[in-house]
């Protein structure tokens, strides 16, 4: 539609041809009215290998405008292979401005992290799922798992709570810790961190999930909520950790864990980097800040 | 029962006879199948049975291999559909409801907390890679249990209950020996003190002494909870044991039924004298 003459072959906006966007679209539209419920559809094979987001790059291609600001962040950051793969593409083949400023993307495709910074009412956050079903790995037959959706049986998912505790003493799941859509459907957050959990609760953003490989969408509307499962006795937690970022200094924010020698020297840093860009241009400084690893 | 209290929901029956319908209250049958017929294309899997199991008795369904036992377990326990005939379930509200017209939730609600199933494999009826204490625990939670310390405890007292060391909570099912899987299982079912319970040759694959000792434990716990129980078996021996009321099924059809040292005493079908005398004098 919008693309440039060019000797290459050209492709219809943002990759996918109208029919398949249509498609797509009309399960995202189901999935947001069934809140939590996995919309099967017809998944398209896409210019990368399965396991690197095909399903979120179907919702992404299928949601997008000529108007949208892309940002795409894999575990929290905008300049690993994948994040920068995909926002190449969907400069190339929709001609979208892109972004690694989380407040100013309308769209932001995710692998396993939702950004630091709270997001708001029009942006969509886009999910990409490897596993959508929460009880596979309890129930392997997929009838099965579609009929305990169905009638709500979902005792198998404390089940595996239980066995955390019994053999961990704690609730040992720390991503794709199941959750509770309004009230109805238990749904798997893709692998984000349960740290992340709390911020799907009444987000103001959409969120949308796209397994390519299993051909789910599913979705999350703006304001709806989202319980992580939990028993009464050991109730749901967040990871806690106990330095702040060795470069922004931020508390309270998810940290990834990078060894820097082979002597035992690691340190721990945001794992969303735009918010850790941010802060240190802000003036904040971590412990690390300084030194060489800072600049 | 220590259970009562973590199905709260669920009303508990004020009081069971151990004696088959001795009590007044109990005039309707628990569960009463009638000329139910499973047929497997043109072959027979039953035919045109019809048998009233009543509240805290023992019902024992013998015959040879293939003479149809275990379809009619399925269809009167809502595992199989049968081709035609009805059954018929009293709740706990004393309301009687056919079983294949109640919705699939509700079938499967009542199936984990008023029924119990126990597989003649017990692999079948356990998941075997979670621990002890999770498979006693599932239907508790199932059922809206969300308190650890509490399922734990109930699951502690239950495998007590069926002679498994406590210790063993934390263990899988697969560390477990074929007599303590079976144990294991009916815990698992009885977790949620249930007023029927269906079994399939539970003693089937068992040495002879854990046969035993499976089968006093199994005595032991239908007499203090008052359990309605269907147990399929080709061993009469096991039928003598546990069963007040027999039935002999050969070919599909449902040949003499009775009071089970009756049958066992003086049968009267051809086919059940064979039986009975083709059983080894040890």
């Amino acid at each position: 539609m919008t693309m440039q003459p060019t000797d290459l072959a050209t492709y219809n906006f943002a990759y996918l041809d109208e029919q398949t966007k249509r498609m797509i679209r009309r399960a995202i539209l189901k999935a947001i009215a069934i809140p939590g419920y996995q919309v099967p559809f017809a998944s398209r094979e896409m210019p990368m290998p399965y396991g690197w987001g095909t399903g979120g790059v179907q919702v992404t291609a299928s949601i997008i405008g000529p108007d949208d600001t892309l940002k795409v962040i894999d575990q929290g950051a905008d300049d690993t292979t994948n994040a920068v793969s995909i926002r190449a593409f969907f400069a190339k083949v929709a001609e979208v401005s892109t972004t690694t400023s989380t407040a100013d993307a309308t769209i932001i495709q995710t692998r396993h992290r939702i950004p630091e910074e709270k997001l708001g009412e029009g942006q969509i956050l886009v999910y990409q799922v490897p596993i959508p079903e929460p009880l596979r790995f309890l129930e392997p037959r997929e009838t099965e798992t579609r009929k305990m959706h169905a009638l709500e049986d979902y005792g198998l998912m404390h089940v595996k709570l239980y066995e955390d505790i019994a053999r961990n003493g704690h609730i040992a799941t720390t991503y794709a810790y199941p959750v509770k859509i309004e009230g109805r459907y238990v749904m798997d957050p893709s692998p984000t961190p349960k740290f992340d959990n709390p911020k799907m609760d009444q987000s103001e953003a959409l969120q949308l999930f796209g397994a390519g490989r299993e051909k789910r969408i599913y979705a999350v509307p703006p304001y709806t909520s989202v319980v992580s499962l939990d028993f009464e006795d050991y109730p749901f937690e967040v990871n806690r950790f106990d330095q702040p970022c060795a470069l922004c200094g931020a508390e309270g924010v998810y940290l990834d864990e990078v060894v820097l020698d082979d002597r035992g020297g690691r340190m721990f840093v945001c794992s969303d980097t735009d918010h850790c860009e941010k802060r240190r241009a802000a003036g904040h400084k971590g412990t690390m800040a300084g030194g060489e690893i800072g600049q | 029962m220590t259970v009562a209290g973590s199905v709260s929901h669920i009303e508990e029956p004020v009081d069971r006879p151990a004696i088959p319908a001795a009590d007044a209250t109990e005039e309707k049958p628990l569960l009463s199948a009638s000329g139910v017929s499973k047929f497997y294309g043109s072959r027979i899997g039953c035919e045109d049975v019809s048998i009233d199991i009543w509240p805290g008795e023992v019902l024992a369904v013998v015959g040879e291999s293939g003479s149809g036992k275990t379809t009619l377990l399925n269809c009167i326990s809502t595992r199989l559909m049968p081709t035609t005939g009805t059954v018929t379930y009293r709740m706990r509200d004393g309301q009687t409801r056919d079983l294949y017209r109640m919705g699939e939730a509700e079938r499967r609600f009542l199936m984990r907390t008023d029924w119990g199933f126990v597989h003649q494999n017990p692999a079948d009826g356990l998941r075997m890679t979670v621990s002890a204490g999770a498979n006693v625990g599932e239907r508790l939670m199932a059922t809206g249990a969300r308190h650890y310390g509490d399922i734990r405890a109930t699951a502690g007292d239950w495998l007590g209950r069926v002679e498994i060391a406590e210790d063993r909570i934390d263990d899988q099912p697969r560390a477990f020996s074929g007599g303590m899987r079976q144990r294991l299982q009916i815990a698992r079912n009885l977790v949620t003190g249930p007023r029927l319970v269906f079994m399939d040759e539970p003693t089937g694959g068992l040495d002879v002494s854990v046969q035993a000792r499976l089968l006093d434990l199994l005595r032991g716990l239908v007499t203090d909870l008052g359990l309605a129980v269907v147990v399929v078996t080709h061993d009469l021996a096991v039928a003598r044991l546990l069963s007040h009321r027999m039935v002999v099924m050969k070919d599909g059809r449902v040949i003499e039924t009775g009071l089970t040292d009756r049958v066992l005493d003086d049968p009267r079908a051809p086919y059940t004298q064979l039986l009975v005398s083709s059983i080894l004098q040890a």
